[in-house]
Parts: structure tokens; sequence; C-alpha cells
């Protein structure tokens, strides 16, 4: 870990001020970021303590929806009786995530930000693009049992390991930032990230010092949720699959349905192709198969992790299935 | 017996130390003047030399006091591969510019802070000439050769011809499997405190065998034995991995001498990847042969092991097949596959783990072949003697750990043919394995001290690796003593005590209680003499006799689970899981418990999650922390999960009765989740651990990968 120096502002002008200093990074509940600078991947000279900003509250929106600061951790997220009665998939999400610790220390904006689990990017000594840019991906032709199968690119294949912005995804939640000359700006999670491209180390479109807020949640619908994780061992493991689908049905059509992965790409994924094809389908087991099978029909593997094609789709089908069946009540 | 405490379910007099933070481990360890720290920086490439070492940033970085290297360490003994303890050799640090593996210590950092040690660590540049390595176990097999010896034991056995009889064999398992690299991550990691007074110098560390690393320590640093103390008073799990002591300790030393103050070196959770040892990868071939009535004719198992190419370390994967069934004709085979790798050396229960993994999965593919219970075939191959040294068995309740267990876990509700039992998108299976380990002794010494009070000091140089070793002594020198247990304080882990074997191989206690008997016998005599107590004092050794080469010496036991697949997923979770034991007599059942349930889990990771993998072009393991490198966590062991121990007494073994039951736990445990996994799906995995994707591509080739 190299030297740095800290500071904790006392509220959100102040600490969008203080992210000015060259070399600076917020830090919140630091899960990610700190093990990242003891390995000396991150290494920020100056650190911008957000954990105790006042955006910690989850709160009812005008709309009906449901903000949640930034600075809620994810333990008390999940376990918001609001999130759980409306938003399961949401607090089944979170509570698929890390452990227990874990969990009382990281954040909603921090969740939202961390980076990936690939070995290479973890271990300095090896070519990574996202780290050093131009260095090259060693996990192309590598160990990638853990890599992704939809968005990459052969300059970076690594996913994005979090298990709550795939919930979020599929709830079309958004954020709210402050950006570093104070001005809000609201989008939506799915848009946050960019696909890596030739520029993976570029991992979002917030701007330098942008500050997420908030978390934002539409008012609740009314479909079966359900967050299901495929995983090496029972908990605390990253996503080999997770998917988060949500089945409205009317009779035994399906009137909407919505689906989002996690552990297959660089972003959380959502199936668009998959959601409009069941849009007006019968809620079937083939159905859902079909589903499960557009869900990967553009899928890439790179050898280790050739099974999470036929993982991703059996896993969406599953999840799709459970839904519909929770929503049939 | 009066004051009977020998086997009572105790809790660790050690129990408060620890909670409480009281305990100190070696990193923990207090020096007489403020240490600095070390960092080490390790080799980036796999094989090839360093060329150079650019530290000038390192040393201008704040607080850095000291950096060192191949090019201007301190002499050291050189290291010699073969000759006495493997453990007690010199182990020099930084002694050449030749890097063997990737992750090698090339450079020592020393600072005023750890922070700074590491930061600086970071600064240091090295330049390499890359040589190819070999870093493959299937591949190097045609380089393979034949070790001069095992750990224990001979490379190759037979009895019998194998080859004909197998040929003419009725029914067959010709079956290959393969189990993974694990890598040592105790809780605790390696770690070493030195300070020099004068020319005396001493070594906090986290050693198992504070013996062999007295040894070790001062032979390397060419520095006379009693000018050396090594001090290992707690070890926060030890595994074999604390069996050598490794290049903190050594650098540590040389550190403090050269900057004339104490000198902390702790490896990070990455380094124990490399800089400590492994379990050796395997490639096993069994294969067996039986009558229809199923008593085997033959048997043979062969296995492939990687060492280092430079440090050999011969797994005895096949010795556990020596003595566990009756075959007239048979033989083992080891081959050792040099890589261009870290250093192998023991795992829990080396050897016998892995072996079991293969061979208990073989036989019950065997027993499907003769639609035999499982069960039932271990029972008709139960030899009367030693099938290969023709040696009486020291003790050998197997079978009633087998009976006892199928009937307490409900064996025979298991159905023979694989997908019976569906709940939902889960399919059920029952699997079982039979369980074999050596049985180990070695010559111990101990003291003991009475004061006025009647409290009892023990003074040795064992270790308690978080078995238990403190609370079985103190309840040894309880009873023959006839005190309370809470008048005997024990003084363990100081090279300047009686010399014991420590902990390792699972002979750890017996080899220490039965000399702290001695010991104590003494004491007791001279009380029984008539002298009053305070400052009595008794120092006695004892030493395994001709019973270890007239016996056939072992610990057995039968292991029972259930699982649950996933047939959407590939998914395993274990339901529930039982282990009988026969370990002689039990010292402490609550510790004893406590080992073979540890064992047993982690059979359940071997099974399952545990995989240290190497990238081929590099020869480096990449998931080398403990979020890439899984072990089962709560959520992966049910509270259904126990270990039961038969009431026994090896009088071969030791005057105590006890056999060793540290290693016992692991053995075959992972098979028994093997073979249920098979009963539940139909899906064969011999290709350890049995990891989600490789089930689902099972399933995906069968019939019962159904989607609900």
């Amino acid at each position: 870990m190299r030297p740095f120096t800290y500071e904790r502002p006392a509220d959100v002008p102040a600490a969008l001020q203080a992210i000015r200093k060259p070399g600076a990074r917020f830090i919140a509940g630091g899960t990610n970021l700190l093990d990242l600078m003891k390995v000396d991947v991150e290494a920020p000279t100056h650190l911008v303590d957000v954990s105790r900003l006042p955006l910690e509250r989850i709160e009812a929106t005008e709309a009906g929806g449901l903000r949640i600061g930034a600075m809620a951790t994810n333990t008390y997220v999940a376990a918001n009786a609001r999130v759980r009665e409306h938003y399961p998939v949401l607090a089944a999400a979170l509570l698929n995530g890390a452990s227990g610790q874990l969990r009382n220390q990281a954040t909603t904006g921090g969740n939202l930000l961390q980076r990936t689990r690939c070995y290479y990017f973890y271990d300095v000594s090896k070519p990574c693009n996202k780290r050093s840019p131009g260095s090259g991906c060693s996990a192309l032709h590598g160990y990638n049992r853990i890599h992704a199968i939809l968005g990459a690119s052969d300059a970076c294949i690594a996913v994005h390991p979090s298990d709550m912005a795939v919930a979020l995804a599929a709830l079309d939640a958004e954020i709210e930032t402050q950006t570093a000359d104070g001005q809000g700006r609201r989008l939506k999670v799915a848009d946050l990230y960019r696909l890596p491209g030739s520029t993976p180390h570029v991992e979002t479109i917030l701007q330098p010092g942008e500050l997420i807020t908030a978390v934002v949640l539409p008012p609740p619908v009314s479909a079966g949720q359900v967050y299901r994780k495929v995983r090496d061992r029972a908990s605390y493991a990253f996503a080999l699959v997770s998917v988060a689908a949500l089945v409205e049905l009317e009779g035994d059509r399906i009137r909407s349905a919505r689906i989002a992965l996690g552990g297959v790409a660089p972003k959380p994924w959502r199936a668009v192709e998959a959601e409009r094809r069941l849009m007006g389908a019968n809620a079937s087991a083939a159905t859902f198969l079909g589903a499960g099978e557009t869900t990967v029909a553009e899928a890439h593997a790179y050898g280790h992790n050739d099974f999470k094609i036929a993982l991703a789709a059996r896993t969406v089908a599953r999840a799709l299935s459970e839904a519909a069946a929770q929503h049939k009540g | 017996m009066p004051n009977a405490v020998i086997g009572l379910p105790l809790d660790r007099v050690d129990g408060v130390a620890k909670v409480t933070g009281s305990a100190r481990y070696a990193a923990d360890a207090k020096a007489g003047s403020s240490p600095a720290f070390g960092a080490i920086v390790t080799s980036t490439i796999g094989r090839g030399l360093v060329t150079k070492v650019d530290a000038e940033e390192a040393e201008r970085s704040p607080g850095v006091l000291l950096v060192m290297s191949h090019e201007d360490a301190p002499a050291q003994a050189p290291f010699k591969q073969r000759g006495g303890n493997r453990h007690a050799r010199a182990k020099p640090a930084l002694s050449e510019s030749r890097v063997y593996y990737y992750g090698q210590p090339v450079a020592l950092v020393v600072a005023e802070t750890f922070e700074q040690a590491r930061a600086a660590a970071a600064l240091i540049r090295l330049s390499y000439t890359t040589e190819s390595g070999s870093y493959d176990l299937a591949d190097g097999r045609k380089l393979a050769y034949t070790p001069e010896t095992l750990v224990a034991g001979k490379a190759d056995t037979q009895v019998g011809d194998f080859e004909p009889a197998f040929a003419g064999g009725e029914v067959k398992v010709d079956a290959t499997y393969t189990t993974p690299y694990q890598s040592h991550n105790p809780m605790e990691l390696v770690g070493s405190l030195a300070e020099w007074q004068g020319d005396k110098l001493t070594v906090h560390c986290a050693a198992q065998l504070v013996d062999a690393a007295h040894h070790s320590i001062a032979s390397t640093l060419q520095v006379p034995l009693e000018n050396v103390e090594v001090v290992s008073e707690y070890v926060g799990g030890g595994f074999g991995g604390k069996l050598p002591i490794y290049a903190d300790a050594i650098l540590a030393a040389l550190a403090a001498r050269r900057l004339k103050r104490p000198v902390k070196v702790v490896l990070t959770r990455q380094q124990m990847f490399s800089v400590t040892t492994h379990r050796a990868a395997s490639i096993q071939r069994v294969r067996l042969a039986a009558g229809k009535d199923g008593r085997l004719t033959a048997l043979a198992h062969e296995a492939w092991t990687q060492s280092a190419r430079a440090d050999e370390f011969a797994e005895g994967a096949a010795v556990c097949s020596r003595a566990m069934y009756a075959a007239p004709d048979r033989m083992t085979r080891h081959r050792i596959v040099a890589l261009d790798l870290p250093v192998a050396d023991a795992m829990r229960a080396p050897g016998d783990a892995i072996g079991q993994l293969a061979v208990e999965q073989a036989m019950d593919e065997l027993a499907e072949k003769l639609d035999l219970d499982p069960l039932e075939l271990r029972l008709r191959n139960q030899p009367d003697r030693d099938p290969e040294k023709k040696i009486p068995f020291s003790s050998r309740a197997l079978v009633a750990c087998l009976q006892q267990g199928a009937e307490r876990f409900g064996w025979s509700r298991r159905h023979k043919v694989p997908g019976s039992v569906r709940e939902g998108a889960w399919l059920i299976g029952l699997g079982m394995a039979a369980a074999i380990r050596p049985n180990y002794r070695q010559a111990a010494h101990a003291r003991v001290r009475m004061d006025e009070d009647r409290h009892v000091t023990v003074e040795m140089d064992m270790t308690d690796i978080g078995t238990g070793s403190y609370t079985i002594l103190a309840q040894v020198a309880a009873e023959v003593l006839e005190v309370p247990v809470e008048d005997v304080s024990v003084r363990l882990g100081r090279s300047s005590f009686p010399q014991t074997p420590g902990s390792g191989g699972s002979f750890g206690a017996a080899s220490s209680t039965a000399a702290l008997r001695e010991a104590c016998l003494a004491l007791r005599k001279q009380l029984e003499d008539g002298k009053q107590p305070g400052n009595l004092q008794a120092e006695a050794g004892a030493e395994p006799g001709d019973e270890y080469k007239t016996y056939s010496q072992h610990s057995y036991g039968a292991h029972f689970a259930e699982v649950a697949v996933d047939t959407t997923t590939g998914e395993v979770r274990l339901r529930r899981m039982l282990g009988v034991f026969d370990v002689g007599r039990v010292l402490n059942a609550k510790t004893a418990r406590s080992q073979l349930i540890g064992g047993m889990i982690w059979g359940v990771g071997s099974a399952l999650h545990e995989h240290a993998v190497v990238d081929q072009r590099l020869g480096a393991f990449v998931n080398n922390d403990l979020a890439g490198y899984h072990v089962p966590v709560h959520a992966d062991i049910p509270m259904a999960v126990d270990a039961v121990m038969l009431a026994g007494f090896d009088d071969k073994s030791s005057p105590l009765g006890s056999k060793g039951a540290g290693e016992l736990g692991i053995c075959a445990a992972g098979a028994a989740v093997a073979n249920a996994v098979y009963n539940a799906c139909g899906v064969r995995i011999r290709d350890y651990p049995i990891t989600p994707d490789k089930v689902l591509g099972g399933l995906l080739q069968s019939n019962l990968a159904q989607q609900r």
C-alpha cells in the first residue's frame, strides 16, 4: 500500500471539492478499494471518505418508489421492510453477495462501483488492459473460467462482480449523482456501465469526481421476483451465473418479463431480446427454455468458461419459471 | 480409577487465552525493542535467473532500512536435497540468482513500519533471463521418475503377479482419477520475529516441529544450535504447512543481525500460495478386479504426483492401498513428475487424502459393476492381516465403523439406481467410503515439576497447532499425578524444552503423551518414595518399540454422505454426513471430535471446492487469495455433520492406547461425497473437485438434466 492522505468532508459539496485534488479517490465502505490498494492495483494519493455523508436513508419517492441513499449499507438495504416487501429480488441479490461482515460495511454506491475479480486484474505482475491499458489481456488465453460470455472484447473479458446491480438493472432502477461542478443528474443503472471495447479501463460513464448519491427504485410492480445465483460454493463466492427475473402474468400469458444476468458480462446484462419475445407468450416451460436460449444467442466463450453458455440459458429458464409460479401464487 | 480425566471432553485449557487475544502467535510476539518490518518480494517468472535488482527507488522510499537480494545476502549453508529429516535441513534464502518457481522470494525490504516495507517492496525492479519451464503434470508424465523412497515407505510394492491376475479378472474397473493442487492457507499467516542478543538468536515462528525448525534455522545460518531459541507457543493452524520453516524466518534472522534490531517478516496471503508448500496434484490409475462373489482378486494403484524440480517430495498417494483390502495379486507404484512449480510437501494426511479420493471412488464403481452394495463390497474384502507385510494388525475396528456407521446413517435407505430420488429440481444421493491412515509414533521427552502447593508444570517442545495438545497433556499429567487439571500448567513450543517430534503425521498426541506419562510416573515415584512436593522435577522420554515393526498400525473410519444435486445448474450441496472412527483410545472426546469433523469438512472441500489453478503459460497459481481459492464456508456444511469415535485401546500404539486422529477425518471423506453425487445423478466425476461445470456437463449427456 502506498502512502496517502485522508480527509472526511462533512457534506456533499465539501466532498465534491475535496475530490478535485489530483490522485484523489472516494472511499465509502472500502471493502474493495482497500483490498486493491494492498495489492497495488489502486494507488490513490488522497482518500475522500464519503461514508459518513448524510446519504444513508431509505425514503419513499413522490412517484411511489424508493430512494436509497448511496451510503446505505448492503445489510441495511436488505433488511428494509419496504425493500423486502416490494423489491424482494433486490433483497435476495444483496443477501447473496459477499458475507455478513462485508455487507455490514459495503455501501450501495460502492457496490455499484466495485471492480472486477478477474485474477489477472488483481495481480500487478501480469498484463491487464483494464489495469494497465495496452498491456494485453491475460485472461483471454489464460484461465478464464470465471470470465464473460456476453459483451466482452478481446481487450477484456472480465465480468462485473455485483449481485445488487443485477437486481437493480432488472428493476429499471436509476442512480442520482452529483458531478464535480455540483450538477445533479439521473441515469439508469443499466446505462451506468460501459462495455470494454478497446478501453476496458473506462468502466462507467461517470465523470471524474462524480459522486453517486442515491439509487432510485421505480414504483413496485406486480410481478414474481426471483434472484438465482449459481456459484462454486453455497455462500461467499462470486456468481458463475446469476439471474434476476421478474415475471408478470395475465392468466397463462406473460404480460411482461424482465431478465438481468450477473457473472456473464462486463456489466449487469439485460436480456432485452428475450424479454421482448416473452411479452404476450404463453407461460410454459418451453417458452422459458426458449428465453434462456435467446439470452445466450450471441454468447461467446473462451475455453474454461464454455459451460457458462448452457448454464446461463438454463438458469434464466429456471428463474423465469420460478418467478412465474410465484406470481401465479 | 480415581481422578480419571484422560478422555473427558474438557474445554481447551488455552481456549480463554485464544478467544481473549492473550495467546501470542508468532507475529504477535513482542521483542525487547521495537522491531523493523520486512516485506518479501517474489519472482514473476517461473524459471530463469534474476539478472538485475534495481532497488534505487525502494531504498529512497520513506522508512526503508535495508534491501536485500541474492546480490548481497549473507552466506548461508547450501540447500541439500537429500539426507536426514527434510524439515531440519538448511533452507537458505536469497542465496542465488536462480528462480525455481513463480512467486519465489527474490528480495527483502525492511522498513520502520509494515506499510512502508510493503510500499517500498512494490518499487523494486527486477530483470530476468526467462527460461521455458514445465508446469503441466499430465504433460510431464513422460519424464516421470521413480523416487528412491516415499516419505514413509517404498516407491513400489507388489505381492503376487498383478498383470495376469487383472487380465483374467471377472469384473473389472480400470479408471484414472485426478486431484488438484491444494494450497496451505490456515488462518494464521506464516511469519517470524527474529531478535539477536549478542550472538544469541531468538526466532518466534509458526512451527509444527520446533526441534526441526531449531536445526533448520541454526544450520542455515551456520550458528551453533545452542545459540538459537525457537519459540512457537501457539500455531494458528498447521496441517503440514508449518512443518518446514520458510524464507520469513531466515530473512528475519539475517536482517535482524545486519540491522542489530528485531525484525518481523510475515507473508501476505497471496505469498502463502507460493512461498509455503502445497499439496501436489496427482494423476492416479486404479485397477480392481473381483470375482462375481465380490472378492477382490487383483488390485493396483499407481500415482503420478508433482514435485518441485530441486526439492523432491514423493507424495505417497497409493500407500493407502497397501493395507486396506485383501487381494492376492496386487501392486502399488509411485512416480514423480518434476515441474518448475513451488515446493510440494505434506498437507493433512499426505498421500492418503488424495489416494483415497481415487481408490474409494473406484470401489464404488466396482460395487456397481458387481451389483453389490458398496458397503458390502468393503465388508467382503477385509484382510485378516496386513496383505503386503503379512503381519497382524495392532487393532482394526473398521468393520465396526462400517456397520455402526451404516446403521446410524440409515444407509439401507439408499437406492442403488442413480437418479431415483428427486425433490423438485434436486436429485438426492447417498455415498460411503472407508478410511485408513497409518499410525505413527516417535521418540519424545518431557519434563515435569511440582511445587510445594502441588502445582504441576509440564515442559516440552511439543506444539499445539489447534489440535488440543495443551489440553490432552494437562489431562495426562492430572491423571497420572492425581491433581486437578486446573493445577497443571503446560508450557510448549520452545526449543530449550525437552525434545519431541512436534505435531505432524498425527504422531504428536501418542508420542508426547507417552513421554509425559513417563515423566509423571517418575515424579510420582519420588512422591511415593516420601519426597514432599516442592522443587520436585522429573524428566523422561518414551519411544516406540518393536510393535511398530511387528504390527501393522493404522487408524480407520467409515464416511457416509448425503448430497443434493441441482439438475438445472450442476450445483452440489452436502445435506448430512457421518464419520465413525477407530482411533484407539480417545484422549479428549471434544478436541478429538473437532479434529475429525475438521478433517471431514476438508474432505468435503477436496471433493467439491479446493483447487489451486496453475496458469500453464507462467507456472503461477492464479487464484491466489481466499476469494478465488475456495474452501467450504459455513453454508456448505450443514449442522448434520457428525463424527463418532468407537471405544478402543491399542496397546501396541502407545501406553495410553491412542492412535492418530488428526489426519484420519479427511481420508476418504471426499470420496463418500463423490460417490453420493454419483448416486444422486449418475454423473461420475473422476477429476476433482466436482464443480458445477463438470456436473452440468455430465447431466447434459444424461437424461437427468431435465428442466423444472
